[in-house]
């Protein structure tokens, strides 16, 4: 005979050390198991996108580092690249290299981040953690050194870059391009084959190939689920079509292949640089832009591949200083869209490693 | 089932890794007492304004994202623009640097090169002003008005869209350049 049993409501959040920000979760629990779950976000609202209708295109720039602020650097490539095609501003070959190779060090510093907090959710509380900052660490070294902080980059500019790298920039570049991968191999080395972590990851949370597409999920969430789209090879921008590099793909859709295609994605990214680094050109950073926009009257939409997703901007100019509309496409928050499709079923316990593999940020959920 | 199918090899190959590190040198910096040496562009803490070469175009003034930077003008007995007054709230400002890009004379603002903003003691900042209390003081440090604002000693300037300024500073201490362990380490391990 089986008991009668009530359900049981249990909430998470805003203020959770697994919650990566303010993110709050409302479990309906039928003894472990996760029967329901209700997402409820805007604890970070600060609406941007409202703020940014106020203020010139320039003065935009700071509040794309401020959507995801573990990958400041492609969001202002994003936002960049919106405001140029609705311009029509050509970008000096040199900015786009240093743009690609800005953006790839972007992503492996915010797959270093998503995948160290992911281990924190676990419960390997905090060495991992040390070991994906140690890094990342280096890498903001160098964006530091490119545009004065370590965060909110602020770096790109219309036509360009707002300065040209600094002359100890590729031999530091260098010389962490070649220790990348040897770090790589030992995260590989340090967690991969873990059966602790094998157990708590490899078929949990399956978000299978067809609830991928149909949630519009990009970047390692999609790729983790088998299938192949990646905005750099599917539909090339700035200078992509120029390098050699695989796009990692993983069957089965669980936290453990999402885990994988990060992994895999930063090798791939440091061959890019690699790349980049040999084929950078001479010459101007920054084409002749008047320092008062006015694009002329029309809209645009780019999108680009972040290290989270398919981040977009749709641009509306009504001819003025200021733009009409400006609309952000969150890779993070379409994410997050999927989550309670894959949670339900699942105990508590596996809760958050389901909600670390997708890897939000919640600056960028809700602007 | 038992879940460790492979009696934890992963796991002792996990702990190999972390072994190596065991007993190698350290990478961190003992804050306060060592320091580093920050980015030659950094946006430091301060925003550095020059009197005697603003031209009171006011462009800094419009770039601000945030409208941080106050700024009146007004025409002196020789037709000249002068600067009235000009503050800065460091409580809006957040460090973007874009008031530093249209200065037309280019060096006339400046960020600086500081970064500190801390002392050891609360009292530490309330020193000499006894009539207002320690949060107090902190809020007035923030807020540099006017005059203050020119270079203080001690004070540098950073180069951030400054080249000239760039080889003043010194070099920027990088985590990079302490990798040399893991040259060390694979000849211990191999
Ligand atoms: S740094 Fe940015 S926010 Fe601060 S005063 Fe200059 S423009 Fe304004
Ligand atoms: S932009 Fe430069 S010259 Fe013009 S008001 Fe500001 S500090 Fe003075």
């Amino acid at each position: 005979m089986a008991f009668k049993t009530e359900h049981f409501m249990l909430n998470v959040g805003p203020q959770h050390p697994s919650t990566h920000g303010v993110f709050r979760m409302r479990f309906t629990l039928d003894g472990e198991v996760i029967v329901d779950l209700e997402p409820i976000f805007g604890y970070l609202h600060r609406g941007i996108e409202k703020l940014a209708e106020d203020r010139t295109y320039t003065q935009n720039i700071p509040f794309t580092d401020r959507l995801d602020y573990l990958a400041s650097m492609t969001s202002n490539q994003a936002y960049c690249m919106a405001v140029e095609k609705l311009a029509g501003i050509t970008v000096p070959e040199r900015a786009e290299y240093i743009r690609v190779i800005m953006s790839e060090l972007q992503r492996i510093a915010s797959h270093l981040a998503g995948i160290g907090f992911f281990l924190q959710d676990l419960g390997a509380f905090m060495t991992p953690l040390l070991y994906m900052f140690r890094e990342r660490e280096k890498i903001v070294d160098l964006f530091d050194m490119v545009c004065g902080q370590r965060l909110n980059y602020n770096y790109l500019r219309f036509g360009g870059l707002s300065q040209d790298i600094p002359p100890e920039f590729i031999p530091a570049l260098k010389k962490l391009v070649n220790a990348l991968p040897g770090f790589i191999d030992e995260y590989d080395r340090l967690i991969s084959e873990n059966e602790v972590f094998l157990v708590r990851t490899k078929g949990v949370g399956i978000l299978s190939r067809e609830m991928a597409i149909s949630s519009a999920a990009a970047g390692p969430v999609l790729r983790g689920s088998d299938v192949n789209w990646d905005i750099r090879k599917s539909n090339p921008y700035s200078v992509y079509d120029r390098f050699e590099f695989d796009i990692p793909v993983a069957k089965t859709g669980d936290s453990f292949d999402r885990y994988w295609v990060r992994l895999q994605e930063m090798r791939q990214s440091v061959r890019i640089i690699e790349q980049a680094i040999e084929q950078l050109p001479e010459g101007d950073v920054q084409a002749k832009v008047s320092r008062l926009l006015k694009p002329p009257a029309g809209d645009a939409y780019v999108s680009i591949e972040g290290p989270k997703g398919e981040i977009g901007f749709y641009l509306v100019s009504d001819g003025s200083v200021k733009p009409y509309r400006w609309r952000v496409r969150p890779p993070c928050f379409i994410n997050l869209t999927t989550l309670r499709d894959i949670i339900i079923g699942w105990k508590v316990a596996d809760a958050m490693v389901i909600f670390g593999s997708i890897d939000i940020v919640l600056g960028e959920v809700d602007r | 089932m038992f879940p460790f199918e492979r009696y934890g090899k992963g796991i002792a190959k996990g702990m190999a890794v972390t072994f190596k590190h065991f007993g190698r040198k350290w990478i961190t910096t003992q804050y306060p007492e060592q320091k580093l040496n920050m980015s030659r562009r950094i946006r430091g803490t301060d925003i550095i304004w020059v009197r005697e070469t603003c031209i009171a175009c006011q462009a800094c003034a419009r770039a601000c994202p945030v409208g941080a930077i106050e700024m009146q003008v007004s025409r002196g007995e020789d037709k000249k623009l002068k600067v009235d007054f000009m503050s800065i709230d460091f409580s809006l400002c957040i460090f973007c640097g874009l008031c530093i890009e249209p200065c037309p004379p280019g060096n006339a603002i400046y960020m600086s090169h500081n970064y500190e903003r801390t002392t050891y003691r609360c009292t530490d900042i309330s020193a000499g002003h006894e009539d207002i209390t320690p949060s107090d003081k902190r809020c007035n440090e923030l807020i540099v008005v006017g005059d203050d604002l020119e270079m203080a000693e001690g004070k540098r300037k950073s180069a951030y869209g400054r080249p000239d300024e760039y080889e003043k500073l010194p070099r920027q201490t990088l985590l990079l350049e302490q990798i040399q362990y893991l040259d060390d380490m694979r000849k211990k391990w191999g």
